[in-house]
C-alpha cells in the first residue's frame, strides 16, 4: 500500500515536471554544451563546424577591440550598479518616513522600469541631443553648458549610467520590502539608548536590508554584463561614437549575426560567463560574510 | 507651590509642541525631496508626449518649447504611415498572448509537481531548474538560434512562443513559492476524496493562486511587449516585425525626426502603463513574492 502510493506520487511527479526537464534538455542544456563546442570550432552556419583547439580564445586575447568592449562593460557596471543600490535605498529610507502619500511617489518612482526597453531608448536619444533635448536645455536653464552625451565618446557611457539611473524603481521596491522587516521596536530602543540617526541607520537598518543589498548587487553584476537593447537601439547596433559604447554583448551579437563568425562569439560567451561567475564567487566571499540573515 | 507643579506639566507640553514641530519640519522636507523627484522621474514621460504633439516648426525652434501653445496629431499619422502600427500591434500581441499563455500553464504545471507532490527526485529538478538562472541568455542564443534554423523556425513565431511552454525557472520559482503557502491538509483531503493529482491542480490549486498567476502572466505579457533582441534574431521579414523591433529599425532610419519617433514611442508605451494601474497591487506583490525571500 505504502510503497503503491509511493510509485503513483513519482509518476505523478515525473508528469507535472516533465515540461521543465525537456525544457531543461532542449533549451539549456544542449545549447550550453554546444555553445562549449563551437567556442573550439570555426563555424558559420553553413556547413559544419571546424574543429580549431583554443585558436579563438588566443585570437581574444590579441583582439583589442574585445579588451576595448570589455572596459566599456566594465565601466558602465561599476558606475551603474552602486548608483542604482545606493539610489534605490535613498529613495525606499525617504518613503519608509511615514510620509502621506506613499503609495502615490512609489507608483511614480517605479513607472519608469515598465517602460518598453526600445521605447525608454528612442525617448533617451531624444533627451540627450546636444542641441534639441530635454536635458540640455534644463542644464543651460542653470547655466550649465551641456556635452553632446551620446555623439561625445568621453559622454556616451556617463549617458547610458545616467539613463539606467531612471529604471531604479525595481530595486526600491526590494529594498523597501527589506525596510519594512526592521522591527519598530528595535528602532525606539536604539533611540532611546541615544543613538542619533546615522547610527542608527548603521546598526539597526543596515543590517535589515544588507540580504536585499547583496541581492540587487549579484542580480546587478549578471544583468550589467548582459546589457544590449538601449546600446543596440541608441547607436543602430554599431556601439559608437568611437567604439566607445561597444559593450560585451553588443560585440557577440554583431560577431554572431553580422560577421557569422559563431566560434569566435561563442568564445566570447563563454570568457565572458567565466568571468561574471567569478566575479560573483568573489561577490559572495567578500561581502556575503558581512550580511546580516538573523532577521529570519 | 502652584507655580512649582505647574512647571513640570509646560515643559512637557513645550517639549510635545517642540518634539512635533521637528517632526512635521522633517515629514515637510521629506515631501519638498519627494516632490523633486518625482517631477524628475516624470519629466520624460512628459517630454515623450508633449514632443510627440508638437507641429514641425515648434520641434525645430530653438531654445527648445516644453510645452507647445498648439498642438497636433499629424505626428501619429505621419508614423503611421512609415510604420505599419496596426499590423506590428497584432503581431506583437499574438506573441505576447500565447507566450503568456504558455507561462502560466507550464509555470503552474511545473509548480505542483514541485511544490504539491512528494516524491524524492523533486529537490534535484528543483535545482536544476534554479541552476538554470545563472546561465545567461548570451551562451545559449547562439546554439538556439542555428537550432531553430536547422527546423525550420527561423522567420517564425515559434521560437519565441514554444520555449515559454516549458517553464521559464523564475515563474517555477514563484509559483512554488506561493503553492507551498497552501494548506496541504487541503490537498490531501481532497486525495482521500479521490480527487486525482490533474483535478487537484485544476479545480484547487489553480483558483487559490490567482493572484500569482497574474504576476506570472503580467511579467510575460511585459517581457514578450519589450523584449527585442528575440524577435530581432528570429525575424527577417519586415510583415512579421513586432512593435519594438519596428521602432528599432524605423529608429535607425529616422533619426532626427523625433516628432514621429515619440508618437510611436508613446504608443507602444500606453498599453503598458493602462496595463500597470489595472494591476499595480499584482505587479508589486510579484516583484516582493521573488525578491529575497527564501
Amino acid at each position: 500500500m505504502r510503497s503503491r502510493k509511493r510509485r503513483r506520487d513519482l509518476m505523478w511527479g515525473l508528469v507535472f515536471t516533465s515540461p521543465a526537464i525537456i525544457g531543461l534538455l532542449w533549451f539549456t542544456a544542449y545549447p550550453v554544451l554546444a555553445s562549449l563546442y563551437y567556442s573550439f570550432t570555426s563555424y558559420t552556419m553553413v556547413g559544419p563546424p571546424k574543429w580549431i583547439g583554443w585558436a579563438n580564445y588566443a585570437d581574444l586575447l590579441t583582439d583589442q577591440v574585445w579588451w576595448s568592449s570589455l572596459w566599456n562593460t566594465v565601466y558602465i557596471v561599476v558606475w551603474s550598479v552602486p548608483l542604482g543600490i545606493v539610489a534605490a535605498l535613498g529613495l525606499a529610507l525617504l518613503l519608509n518616513m511615514g510620509v502621506g502619500g506613499r503609495s502615490v511617489y512609489r507608483t511614480v518612482f517605479y513607472l519608469p522600469t515598465i517602460v518598453p526597453a526600445v521605447a525608454s531608448a528612442v525617448l533617451w536619444m531624444y533627451i540627450f541631443d546636444p542641441q534639441y533635448g530635454l536635458l540640455n536645455d534644463a542644464l543651460a536653464k542653470v547655466g550649465v553648458a551641456g556635452p553632446g552625451w551620446l555623439s561625445d565618446p568621453g559622454w556616451a557611457k556617463p549617458a547610458l549610467i545616467v539613463m539606467s539611473a531612471w529604471g531604479v524603481g525595481n530595486l526600491m521596491v526590494i529594498m523597501l520590502a527589506g525596510l519594512q522587516e526592521v522591527p519598530a521596536t528595535l528602532q525606539e530602543q536604539a533611540s532611546t539608548d541615544g543613538a542619533g540617526v546615522l547610527s542608527r541607520f548603521r546598526h539597526v537598518t543596515l543590517p535589515y536590508v544588507s540580504p536585499h543589498m547583496l541581492f540587487a548587487l549579484v542580480t546587478g553584476l549578471i544583468g550589467g554584463f548582459q546589457f544590449f537593447t538601449p546600446v543596440f537601439v541608441m547607436t543602430g547596433g554599431t556601439g559608437n561614437p568611437a567604439g566607445s559604447t561597444l559593450v560585451s554583448g553588443l560585440y557577440l551579437y554583431q560577431n554572431a549575426f553580422q560577421y557569422f563568425k559563431v566560434g569566435y562569439a561563442s568564445a566570447i560567451a563563454w570568457m565572458l560567463f567565466a568571468l561574471v561567475a567569478a566575479i560573483t564567487v568573489a561577490t559572495f566571499r567578500l561581502v556575503g560574510r558581512r550580511v546580516y540573515y538573523g532577521g529570519r | 507651590m502652584g507655580t512649582l507643579t505647574m512647571a513640570p506639566a509646560a515643559e512637557r507640553d513645550a517639549g510635545r509642541l517642540r518634539r512635533n514641530w521637528r517632526r512635521l519640519m522633517r515629514v515637510m522636507a521629506a515631501h519638498a525631496v519627494l516632490i523633486t523627484l518625482s517631477i524628475v522621474f516624470l519629466l520624460p514621460f512628459v517630454w515623450m508626449v508633449t514632443t510627440s504633439l508638437k507641429t514641425v516648426d515648434v520641434l525645430n525652434a530653438f531654445p527648445v518649447v516644453w510645452f507647445p501653445e498648439k498642438i497636433t496629431f499629424s505626428n501619429y499619422l505621419d508614423g503611421l504611415q512609415v510604420f505599419p502600427f496596426a499590423r506590428y500591434f497584432v503581431n506583437t500581441m499574438v506573441i505576447c498572448a500565447l507566450s503568456m499563455l504558455g507561462a502560466v500553464l507550464s509555470s503552474s504545471f511545473i509548480a505542483y509537481g514541485l511544490a504539491c507532490i512528494e516524491w524524492p527526485g523533486r529537490n534535484v529538478v528543483f535545482v536544476a531548474l534554479l541552476a538554470t538562472m545563472m546561465i545567461p541568455f548570451y551562451v545559449t542564443m547562439v546554439p538556439l538560434f542555428s537550432l531553430f534554423r536547422e527546423m525550420g523556425w527561423t522567420n517564425t513565431y515559434l521560437p519565441l512562443i514554444v520555449p515559454h511552454f516549458f517553464g521559464g525557472p523564475f515563474f517555477v520559482f514563484l509559483l512554488r513559492q506561493f503553492f507551498r503557502g497552501i494548506p496541504k491538509d487541503l490537498l490531501d483531503a481532497a486525495r482521500v476524496d479521490g480527487a486525482g493529482e490533474l483535478r487537484i491542480y485544476a479545480r484547487i490549486v489553480l483558483p487559490l493562486a490567482k493572484p500569482a498567476l497574474s504576476a506570472v502572466a503580467l511579467f510575460q505579457f511585459l517581457a514578450a511587449w519589450g523584449d527585442l533582441l528575440g524577435p530581432l534574431i528570429y525575424l527577417s521579414d519586415s510583415d512579421m516585425y513586432t512593435l519594438s523591433l519596428g521602432l528599432t529599425y524605423y529608429s535607425t532610419q529616422y533619426s532626427t525626426q523625433f516628432g514621429p519617433l515619440m508618437a510611436a514611442s508613446t504608443v507602444i508605451l500606453v498599453p503598458v502603463i493602462v496595463l500597470f494601474f489595472f494591476a499595480q497591487r499584482t505587479f508589486i506583490q510579484g516583484i516582493t513574492l521573488t525578491g529575497v525571500k527564501g
